[in-house]
Parts: C-alpha cells; sequence; structure tokens
C-alpha cells in the first residue's frame, strides 16, 4: 500500500514511532476488524480504531440509539436517537476518516450467524453487555481460531483479556453463564460513563499491538481496574485443561444460544 | 491468625478457613458471580466449600462483568 500525503500526514504520529512505523501503518490499514456491539465500549473502540486508520470495520448490533446511551456511548451524538447504533456509528466513523471501510450489521449475534460473520475478519472485539453472547463469541472465536478481545464493565469496574488461538480463553476463566436471574447489567446495576472509555480504549489499544505485532498482548492475564481507588491489577490466568470449549476434551461442539437475562428480574437489586 | 493474599492484598485471617467462608468474610453478594482461583488454580464451583485457604495462599476474586451493549 503506498500512502498519500494527506495519509502520511494523518498517520504521521504512529509512523514516527520507531515500533509501528510506514509498515506498522500498513498492517493496521490492511486490518479487518469486527466490533461486536457499538455500545459503551464498541464506541471508543471504533472511534480509535478508526482514527487510527484500520482499512476495515465490522460493526454488529440490533439496537437503536436511546438517550440513556449518551452518557457513555460517545460515538453517538443526541440527533442520533432513534437510529440505528450501526449507522450512527458508521457516520462518525467515516466523518473522522474516510479511508475506513464501514461494513454494518444491523442484527443481533446468535449461533447460526456468527461463524459466517467473523470468518471475514483478523480480529474480533467483544463489546457487548451480557454473558450469553459474551460466551458465544468467545466459542466461536475459538473454534475459528480468530483472535479476540474480552471486555466487561460494571459500576466502577472493568475487566479485559485479550484470547488468542492457544491461549487461556474467556470460558477457562468464567467456564459457563452465571444464572441468568443473577446477572446485574449495566442497565440494571448502573456504570460510570468513563470507564466504558477507559476498558475500550485499553481494548482499541491491543486490536493496535495484534495488528502490528508490537509488545506483549494481554493474553493469560486478567486485568481489571477499580476507578474508585483506580487501582489496576494483572491477574495471570491459565489455559484450562478441562476448559469445555478448548480444553483436551472439549464437550462444546455446537455453538450455544444461552437464554437472555430479562431485565425486568433483577431491576430492584 | 495468619495471612493469606487475597485479590493481592494481604488479609489476615482465622486459618484454615474454608473458601465459602472466605466468600462471606470478604462480603461477596453473589458466589455465583464469581469465579476464584487459588494458587493460580481454578476452583470448581461446587468445592467452594470444600476447599481448604491455608497460610500464604494467594486467592483470587474475578467477577463476571457484562456492560458495551446489547447484541
Amino acid at each position: 500500500m503506498d500512502f498519500n500525503e494527506d495519509q502520511i500526514q494523518r498517520y504521521s504520529r504512529h509512523i514516527l514511532l520507531q515500533d509501528v512505523g510506514v509498515e506498522g501503518q500498513e498492517k493496521i490499514s490492511n486490518g479487518k476488524v469486527l466490533i461486536i456491539g457499538a455500545g459503551g465500549l464498541g464506541a471508543p473502540v471504533a472511534l480509535y480504531l478508526a482514527a487510527a486508520g484500520v482499512g476495515t470495520i465490522g460493526i454488529i448490533d440490533g439496537d437503536v440509539v436511546d438517550l440513556s446511551n449518551l452518557q457513555r456511548q460517545v460515538i453517538h451524538f443526541t440527533p442520533d436517537v432513534n437510529k440505528s447504533k450501526v449507522q450512527s456509528a458508521k457516520e462518525k466513523i467515516n466523518l473522522l476518516n474516510p479511508d475506513v471501510n464501514v461494513i454494518t450489521y444491523y442484527d443481533l449475534l446468535t449461533a447460526s450467524n456468527a461463524l459466517e460473520i467473523i470468518k471475514d475478519y483478523d480480529f474480533i472485539v467483544d463489546g457487548t453487555d451480557n454473558f450469553p453472547v459474551k460466551f458465544l463469541i468467545n466459542d466461536a472465536c475459538v473454534k475459528a481460531g480468530k483472535p479476540f478481545s474480552h471486555g466487561g464493565i460494571l459500576r466502577f469496574d472493568g475487566q479485559t483479556i485479550t484470547v488468542l488461538p492457544g491461549s487461556a480463553c474467556y470460558r477457562c476463566v468464567f467456564h459457563a453463564p452465571p444464572p441468568a436471574n443473577a446477572v446485574p447489567t449495566c442497565s440494571q446495576a448502573g456504570v460510570l460513563g468513563a470507564i466504558a472509555g477507559m476498558l475500550g480504549t485499553i481494548q482499541a489499544a491491543e486490536v493496535l499491538k495484534y495488528l502490528t505485532g508490537v509488545g506483549d498482548l494481554l493474553t493469560n492475564r486478567l486485568l481489571t481496574f477499580n476507578a474508585k481507588t483506580m487501582d489496576f491489577r494483572t491477574i495471570k490466568v491459565k489455559h484450562n485443561s478441562k476448559c469445555q470449549v478448548c480444553g483436551d476434551h472439549p464437550t462444546i461442539t455446537e455453538l450455544i444460544d444461552y437464554e437472555q437475562a430479562t431485565c425486568e428480574i433483577k431491576s430492584n437489586h | 491468625m495468619g495471612s493469606i493474599l487475597v485479590n493481592g492484598k494481604t488479609q489476615e485471617v482465622e486459618l484454615p478457613i474454608s473458601l465459602i467462608d472466605l466468600i462471606k468474610k470478604n462480603n461477596v453478594e453473589q458466589p455465583e458471580m464469581v469465579s476464584i482461583q487459588v494458587n493460580g488454580e481454578f476452583v470448581d464451583r461446587n468445592n467452594f466449600d470444600s476447599t481448604q485457604i491455608n497460610a500464604n495462599d494467594e486467592v483470587d476474586f474475578l467477577y463476571f462483568m457484562g456492560g458495551g451493549s446489547r447484541c
């Protein structure tokens, strides 16, 4: 890929980095990244990857923008309320960087479409809010041999881990979705808006590190932070030989659509 | 009394203590929302009450976190 003068100027702060340079920027520009969920996490991920010049960004989300999203989902603006999140995100990405080819999926990720959608991408970002889909993303990526970044936020806390083929996967750590009626989500428990940006930008940095091959990814380590204390920890986790999807004797051979938690169940918690 | 590490911080507790009692002592409201490592090994949820924690053990509570967008 030959960059034109505008592109050399646009990406100059990457090109200046000794570890990235023109070659690294070419890898970014050739990268194809799928963002699952255009919400609190997907918003900063999409904006930073767009700014970085990732060549193709896929976004899947079946929701429309709600006024209550704008406290943290910084890719959506007030006039976007009631617009599909993928369309709203696509418009901002292309305003920020017309070089990016944006592919939108106005849909939910399910066991029946997951493998078909992820197969075209180099890296997958989990920006979803619920465990059924988090486990679905994990299982689909493990099966397809696709690297992905898990991200989760709640109240004042965040966590993320990067999963490569062969490294500890999300299921190695968390085994199975918690009981649907036990789960507080952001829509029920609340979340400090800026937490989404803190976690999402870590995920975006992992994507850029993966595409350029720079540094050590957050594999076999779960990063957690609490914004009240601003304590960050990375906890070593190991590939689990008993893991149901990537262990020695996997028992999960088909993707699963787990039952979704309904908002009513825990709304008084 | 003895000291153990819980999420990287020293705690003084009566030892030995069962993992389920340590969960209660740490005010984990929903044990079903936590995955637990002891000395780097995951403990099966069914063994929370039969697992004993001893001096200098390192215990990590890893909480389920959702967030992001419904998808």
